[in-house]
Formats: C-alpha cells, sequence, structure tokens
C-alpha cells in the first residue's frame, strides 16, 4: 500500500526512515557490483557490505510503519514509494562509477555512518539505539574496507592513483550534505532520539583525511558543492534509474513473493 | 491437556542448527536468547542476529518453530530482538572447539582482536594478529578477505599448508 508523503510523517519516523534509506539505496548500489566486482573476493565483500545495510534498512523501515500505523510494511516503504518521498543523502545514491570512485562512496559514508551509530547507539529510541549498537562493529568493517583500498589504489601505480583520486574528487560534493541539520533533526535531538548531524564534521573530517594522506591523495581544495535537499526528498538524475530498477518487479507483480 | 515442558522445548530449540553452519547449534552460537513458556502451552522464543542482515535469521526462526511443534507447544511465537548486540564471545566454548573442528578458525576473544578498539584507533597502524591454520596449526596465516561465505566470516590462507580456511571473524 502506499501512504501519506514522507514529510507527513511522525518526526521520529521520518527520522528513521532517512537511517533506514541511506542504508536502503546505498545496499541497492553495492548489490549492482554482484558478477561485476574486479576480483571475486571484491564481489563477495561489497556484496556482504550490501547485505549488512539490507538488514540495518529493514528494521528501520519496519520502524517507521509501526510509528506511522497505517499498516505500512518495509517492502511497502521500499518498493512504493516515489522519488520525492525518499529521504536519503545524495551521496549513496551517486552511481558505482570505477571501482575506485565506489571505494570513494564507501569510505565517505562508513566513516559518517560509524559516527553517527556510535551516538545513536544510546538515542532513546530503543529501536534506533538498537540498529545502531547492533551495526556499529560491522561499519567498522566496512570503513576498513573502504580505507584499504582507498590506501592501496592510491598509494599504488600511477594509474591507480590517478583513478583513486578522481573518485575522491567525484563524490566530494555530496560530502557537505551529510553533516547538515534542520528544524526536524535539532527537534528530535532535544528528545534525545537523534544526532545533531553537524557535530560529527569536524571527527569525519579528520578520520577521513588521515587514511587520504596515508594514500598520498588530497581532498580537492577548491570544489562546487551539491547543493543536497536529499532529506527533503530532493534527488540527483541517477536516483530515478536506480528506483525503476529496484522496484519494478514490485510493482510489476503486486503481492508477488519468494 | 498436553502439558508442555519447558525443559524439553529448551532443549528441543537449542538442538536447531545453523543453517549456514549445520557443524553447531544456535545455542552453541549464542543466537538462541530467551525460551518462555505459558501454561497453557504457548511458547515464546527470543533469538538475536549475529549480523544485521545474516539471511539465515527467517530459515532459523522456522526451523525452531518446527523443532518446537513436535514437543507438543500450542503457540509459537520467535522473536528477534537486537539489543544487546550479538558478539562472538557468545560462542559457547563447545561451539568454538566444533568450528575448529569443521576447519573454521573460531573468533580470538574480542579484547584481542586486530579490531579491537578500532572505533578508538588514534593512528594508523593496526596490529594484526592471525588465526591459526585450522588444518596444520601453523600461525603463518594471511588474510584474503574480510569478507567470506557468509557475513560472519574472513577468507584466509595458510602460508604453512597452503590450504585457504574460513575464519569467524571476531564481532
Amino acid at each position: 500500500m502506499s501512504g501519506a508523503p514522507t514529510a507527513q510523517l511522525p518526526p521520529v519516523a521520518q527520522y528513521a526512515l532517512r537511517l533506514g534509506d541511506d542504508a536502503l539505496i546505498l545496499a541497492q548500489r553495492l548489490g549492482e557490483w554482484a558478477a561485476n566486482a574486479p576480483e571475486l573476493e571484491e564481489d563477495v565483500a561489497l556484496t556482504n557490505i550490501a547485505l549488512d545495510l539490507l538488514g540495518q534498512a529493514r528494521v528501520l523501515l519496519t520502524h517507521a510503519g509501526k510509528i506511522e500505523a497505517a499498516g505500512r510494511t518495509e517492502d511497502d516503504f521500499a518498493f512504493l514509494r516515489d522519488e520525492r518521498d525518499f529521504v536519503n543523502v545524495q551521496l549513496v545514491e551517486q552511481p558505482n562509477g570505477d571501482f575506485a570512485q565506489t571505494i570513494a562512496r564507501q569510505l565517505f559514508f562508513a566513516a559518517y555512518q560509524g559516527l553517527l551509530y556510535e551516538r545513536l547507539a544510546d538515542s532513546a529510541d530503543p529501536t534506533i539505539a538498537g540498529v545502531a549498537g547492533k551495526a556499529i562493529k560491522e561499519v567498522d568493517y566496512h570503513e576498513d574496507h573502504a580505507a584499504g583500498w582507498t590506501r592501496r589504489l592510491g598509494d599504488g601505480t600511477e594509474e591507480s592513483h590517478r583513478r583513486m583520486q578522481a573518485g575522491v574528487d567525484r563524490l566530494w560534493p555530496y560530502v557537505d550534505e551529510l553533516f547538515l541539520t534542520d528544524q526536524l533533526e535539532q527537534e528530535l535531538v532535544a528528545e534525545g532520539i537523534a544526532v545533531d548531524g553537524s557535530t560529527l564534521r569536524k571527527e569525519w573530517h579528520k578520520r577521513v583525511s588521515s587514511v587520504l594522506e596515508e594514500a598520498t591523495l588530497a581532498a580537492p581544495e577548491s570544489s562546487w558543492i551539491a547543493p543536497g535537499g536529499g532529506r527533503r526528498g530532493v534527488h540527483t538524475e541517477a536516483f530515478g534509474y536506480l528506483l525503476a530498477e529496484m522496484q519494478h518487479l514490485h510493482r510489476s507483480h503486486q503481492g508477488a513473493r519468494w | 491437556m498436553v502439558l508442555v515442558n519447558e525443559d524439553v522445548v529448551r532443549q528441543a530449540a537449542a538442538a536447531v542448527p545453523d543453517p549456514e553452519l549445520p557443524m553447531v547449534t544456535i545455542e552453541d552460537l549464542g543466537i538462541l536468547r530467551d525460551v518462555m513458556v505459558s501454561p497453557g502451552g504457548r511458547v515464546a522464543i527470543t533469538i538475536t542476529p549475529t549480523y544485521s542482515g545474516c539471511p539465515a535469521m527467517e530459515a532459523i526462526a522456522a526451523d525452531i518453530r518446527e523443532a518446537v511443534k513436535t514437543r507438543g507447544a500450542t503457540a509459537v511465537v520467535v522473536r528477534t530482538e537486537l539489543a544487546p548486540a550479538w558478539t562472538t564471545e557468545w560462542i559457547t566454548a563447545e561451539g568454538r572447539r566444533k568450528l575448529a573442528e569443521a576447519g573454521i578458525a573460531p573468533p580470538e576473544p574480542v579484547g584481542e582482536a586486530s579490531r579491537s578498539g578500532v572505533r578508538a584507533r588514534s593512528g594508523p597502524v593496526q596490529v594484526t594478529i592471525s588465526p591459526r591454520c585450522p588444518q596444520c596449526g601453523s600461525p603463518r596465516t594471511r588474510l584474503v578477505s574480510r569478507f567470506g561465505s557468509t557475513a560472519c566470516k574472513a577468507l584466509y590462507a595458510c602460508g604453512a599448508c597452503g590450504e585457504p580456511f574460513d575464519h569467524f571473524k571476531a564481532l
């Protein structure tokens, strides 16, 4: 069933969808690497990471449905919402590009999600705290995986360095949005449920800069900054295509089950 | 009225094998958290996932329902609880022994894991303690990939006997 627009849901449901959509959409992107990664071990690694993220998303989307109390399930939220009702950050929807670009996206997101979950593990919302507390050690593995590849490619051959730097440059404009906060988030911060994203910025830069430095890479000195808007349902061109692929089976065969 | 014995139900649930690691039970792995039987024979069982996205959870829940029903339960509810988060510390000594016997290097204690304290890590240097080869016992092993055939395992290779093996990652 389709339901009310995301923006009209209770605040905690909206927040759960923000967290859940980040995880769901990145899982979908990583799933595209199945049978396409440069080596078998990476195929397995990227899809394992996708599976971890999907596990988080399922609990969070189900939670949003329970708070809404209108009967929507995790599947309804994943497959029957339209683009403007998804509230993930734009970073996670960016196309995979080459392997280096995917790794840059992984590094940026895992560093952010790790810092966020570390704090959300103490959330006053028990489900959000449960997901964060459970996932935090998994996210450590995700970050470590991305950091390892960033070093290896950045400090590798001339070609791998060039492509890793290009991946960093390509994704950098979408970093800023991770740390934007808004009224909804602030209201939930006051209730002890959410984390103020802007308070993660400094530590994130510290973590990521140290990896880039070891990898002989650098954050671009001057870069345009994407205007963001993912949390308000504003997305980039690539997102519609992702949704079309993710949702078409469910929408074409309503009620189909495995 | 059929009397449902709590111990019998508990034993039936505890004996359910993990679908992806059939040499160990859900009790060995610390997945089984709680078994409650009401006087009317209704059974409520709580399990916890090893990893957030572990695809075995649904199969485990179905296997538990099946196992418990044959012990006279009138209704079975299997609940999944995330908190407190599962850790490899909950794998029993018996579970570790069975894993090693099946050629899967059991997890090291979390405190000594190579990833221990990663959240608080201060520098780029990470000390890696490799698990011993479960085939030949050599400590000369090398990480091939942190992500293996299931979410909970990493892939290693032994430098002494040359065999690849799975390692249950400390979490």
